[in-house]
């Protein structure tokens, strides 16, 4: 396992961050790349933020990617540039790690979603996808997000629990991810804020664990 | 650590590219604005309408739209209209005469191209309207230039009294960037005059706006010789200039900092001279331009040398990653660019969502023989994948009626017994199907239509229409009659069938019945879009296991949440393998339509209610 080499990101510095969010329909991938986005803007950078999401209502792929830095020009990222991956999927980890940089930090949901073209037979969804991304090139966590949320009340949380695991990853603290994350749900009422609160703590501690765990 | 503190950033939004040219609209003093939905543009028009101070509506189709805003723009509004790229083909008939009337109050066209075809049945490159209809084109290549172009858009169109071309890209529209706004104008409205000399466009009249329309063209060619949205930005390495628009501008800066980059914002008419002075400053000039070669063609015209869809694709995105390997072998250099970009891996086509209503319609359709079935554009174009596999054309919107009219008149004696249906949706039908159910009526066709009537533009988000009974603030208005439509359009009564999608065995019957006999009818479905709030959620089912004998038959409705949870394979009596594959119900995405049981001859398929944690589900 490789050491995390934590991007350092000064405003007036020429670097930009790439942060890629990829899923499938539904998971809350591009919420989680809002998120992302407005704690960037918070703090003044320019942020461009992009998705692919033909169809995204419909089960299809979801892939947003999150730019910023001081000046963000073209809104894609391209292959082997990206700093951060936050998968939803452990298949489409594997379906996008080529766009990482060397020693980039993954973080995967390891709760598999089966395609129906999967179902009935049409195609194979990867014995060990994780197994293939454990190559040293990148520097891979993964935690079950999705049996996590749905302990938690509501599997839509997963969306939370990955923004807390890829927290202390960021070039800015956890704390002004945490409050993007909870201005969302403001006018909600302050149940779904709590829920929120303690699934992005869960996201970080679980992160923690698997990070001890890694290293051992 | 050293982290950076939240700044004040009041004026900094992060918006995309259709919000911004919603706040654009709202700051220009439009007043009016119409649209029919369609992927990438369908987000303006619901930003837009949520400034009250804007008459917002959803319009029957694209070239009701437009006419909708030309008849603003004549009463003296600022008016907008929005649609795909696909959309200016049914609304050009209105377009390519309005261009000789002009505009009053200013009158903007925004134009969203699927580069890419993210969403659509075709890639086609909107700039062509520039050409054709005499329109200036602009072209922004993030969500702040959207927001400034739409703005200077209405002033443009009143200056030059001209209907003004907003191009948008799939990159444009659905890219969130830092818009900053500035002061709102403040718009005199007009007051409508009487002018039939410029506004009934018969061949007398016509004719004599032609000239004016030239000279138009001429003012413009010249405005966009010296027009600051055309700007030259340099650079030390003048190896290659660029010139460029759009989203292809960002792409060509972030790949080459250091290149002299032509901009073109006002990219037509073309500032050909403009350009040609900048060419002499490069070695090479490159013409990056997403999709065709339009301003490659008119440059060649002039006489300058350049290189374009010689070395770029003419399909997609001219991102950075395809960019490079070309320009790259331009300059002799061996490419190191990744040519991979995402590993090779099962594909995750778009799917009916759970319980859909369609569901059932393809289900029966799959399972019934001697078909040729014309489909249309809508959720239901699914219906064309796995498993179902049940439809045999897609063109264009509405084309199902009149392509299955011209199959049944066309078809070769050897076809003469097949059945040829045609379905559609009702936001389809209103859209430009109609039409050809009148066709089939007036002259007596022999086709099937199925009409499946979700009560929402599904496939856009679940928009409303006139099936909805609702306008496009949710408020209730005119809802049509499915049933007295078809009869008023020449189908006879007892040819026309209501029917819930959800039994199979009405669904079977009413296809059988109407199949058999050779005239006009018309089956329509009454069950809602489940992602509207129309549709009601029941209890989920889940699948007995001790009863479940692997026979598929349920994996044929196609609904996601039926997944294989184990295969077989067994030796029939016969001697035949044969492979079984044992089901189960994703329970917390079942939403109890009850569609399935009706697949399931050993009744394994049943209430989850005692096992799964419910409370775990559905939480709201
Ligand atoms: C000319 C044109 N305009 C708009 C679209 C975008 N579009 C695709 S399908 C569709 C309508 C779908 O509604 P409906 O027919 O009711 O079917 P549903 O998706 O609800 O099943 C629209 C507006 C298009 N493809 N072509
Ligand atoms: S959006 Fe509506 S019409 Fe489209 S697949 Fe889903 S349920 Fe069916
Ligand atoms: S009842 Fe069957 S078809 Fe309907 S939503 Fe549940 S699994 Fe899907």
């Amino acid at each position: 396992m490789m050491t995390s080499q934590k991007p350092s990101l000064e405003l007036n510095s020429d670097a930009v961050t790439n942060i890629l969010v990829v899923g499938i329909g539904g998971q809350g991938v591009m919420t989680a790349a809002d998120v992302l986005s407005q704690a960037a803007l918070a703090l003044g950078y320019d942020v461009k933020k992009t998705e692919v999401a033909g169809m995204a209502q419909r089960g299809g792929v979801v892939t947003s990617h999150v730019r910023f830095g001081k000046q963000v020009l073209s809104p894609a990222i391209r292959p082997g540039d990206a700093d951060m991956m936050i998968a939803f999927e452990p298949a489409e980890a594997l379906r996008w790690h080529t766009h990482m940089k060397s020693g980039a930090v993954v973080m995967v949901n390891d709760y598999p979603l089966i395609p129906p073209v999967v179902s009935i037979g049409l195609y194979d969804y990867p014995d060990n996808p994780l197994g293939q991304l454990a190559d040293g090139s990148v520097e891979l966590h993964h935690f079950n997000a999705g049996e996590a949320a749905i302990e938690l009340g509501d599997r839509r949380l997963v969306n939370s629990i990955m923004l807390g695991a890829i927290a202390d990853h960021l070039p800015f603290s956890p704390e002004i991810l945490e409050q993007a994350l909870l201005a969302r749900f403001q006018r909600k009422g302050e149940a779904l804020t709590e829920l929120n609160r303690r699934a992005f703590t869960l996201g970080r501690q679980a992160f923690n664990q698997v990070d001890s765990l890694a290293t051992a | 650590m050293n982290a950076p503190q939240p700044v004040q950033q009041d004026q900094r939004q992060f918006i995309s590219g259709n919000e911004a040219v919603a706040q654009a609209a709202r700051d220009a003093g439009c007043s009016v604005a119409s649209a029919y939905p369609g992927t990438p543009s369908t987000e303006i028009l619901e930003f837009i309408a949520a400034y009250p101070e804007i008459y917002t509506e959803w319009s029957i189709n694209e070239k009701v739209s437009l006419e909708v805003a030309i008849g603003a723009s004549l009463a003296g509004s600022r008016a907008l209209c929005a649609m795909k790229h696909v959309g200016v083909n049914v609304a050009s008939d209105a377009l390519m005469t309005q261009t000789l009337i002009g505009a009053v109050g200013g009158l903007v066209l925004v134009v969203a191209d699927d580069v890419g075809l993210s969403s659509s049945q075709n890639e086609q490159d909107s700039r062509y309207w520039g050409r054709f209809a005499h329109l200036p084109v602009l072209e922004p290549a993030d969500a702040q230039e959207a927001y400034e172009m739409t703005r200077l858009a209405f002033g443009l169109s009143e200056q030059y009294d001209v209907p003004v071309m907003v191009r948008l890209t799939t990159r444009i529209c659905h890219v969130k960037g830092v818009v900053v706004c500035s002061q709102p104008d403040i718009y005199q409205h007009k007051n409508f005059t009487k002018d039939p000399a410029r506004y009934v466009m018969v061949p007398g009249n016509a004719k004599k706006r032609i000239p004016l329309m030239m000279e138009r063209d001429q003012q413009l060619s010249q405005v966009s010789e010296e027009h600051p949205l055309n700007r030259i930005e340099s650079g030390s390495d003048t190896e290659i200039g660029f010139v460029t628009s759009g989203a292809a501008y960002f792409h060509v800066k972030e790949t080459y900092p250091d290149a002299p980059v032509f901009k073109l914002g006002l990219s037509h008419p073309a500032p050909i001279e403009a350009i040609r002075d900048f060419a002499a400053s490069v070695n090479r000039l490159v013409v990056v331009e997403e999709v065709e070669p339009l301003l490659e063609t008119e440059l060649r015209a002039a006489g300058i040398s350049l290189y374009g869809k010689d070395i770029l694709p003419r399909i997609g995105e001219l991102s950075p990653q395809v960019l490079t390997p070309c320009i790259d072998k331009l300059l002799g250099k061996n490419s190191d660019e990744k040519l991979i970009s995402t590993a090779e891996l099962f594909p995750r086509p778009p799917t009916l969502c759970v319980a859909c209503p369609h569901l059932g319609i393809y289900y029966c359709l799959s399972h019934i023989k001697n078909t040729i079935i014309a489909g249309d554009i809508g959720c239901y174009t699914l219906g064309a994948g796995h498993p179902w596999n049940a439809l045999d054309t897609t063109i264009s919107m509405g084309a199902s009626l009149s392509v299955a009219q011209g199959i049944d008149k066309g078809r070769s004696e050897a076809d003469q017994n097949k059945n040829v249906l045609a379905v559609i949706g009702d936001s389809t039908f209103m859209h430009m199907g109609m039409q050809g159910l009148l066709d089939i009526t007036y002259n007596k066709g022999n086709v099937t239509v199925l009409l499946l009537d979700n009560r929402a533009v599904g496939m856009t988000g679940g928009q409303n229409a006139p099936s909805s009974g609702l306008n496009i603030h949710g408020e209730a208005t005119l809802q049509v009659d499915f049933r007295k439509l078809c009869e008023a359009l020449g189908v006879k009564p007892e040819r026309i069938h209501e029917v819930n999608p959800y039994e199979l065995p009405t669904l079977f019957k009413a296809l059988r019945e109407e199949v058999k006999i050779k005239e006009p009818s018309v089956i329509i479905t009454n069950q809602p879009c489940v992602l509207t709030e129309r549709y009601s959620k029941l209890p989920p089912l889940k699948v007995d296991e001790d009863r479940c004998t692997g026979c598929s038959n349920c994996l044929d409705v196609g609904c996601p949440a039926i997944l294989v949870s184990r295969k077989e394979t067994v030796i029939k009596p016969n001697g035949r393998e044969k492979e079984l594959s044992f089901v189960n119900i994703d329970t917390a995405a079942c939403t109890g339509c009850n569609l399935c049981t009706n697949t399931c001859a050993p009744d394994a398929i049943v209430p989850a209610f005692n096992v799964g944690n419910i409370n775990a589900v559905e939480v709201k």
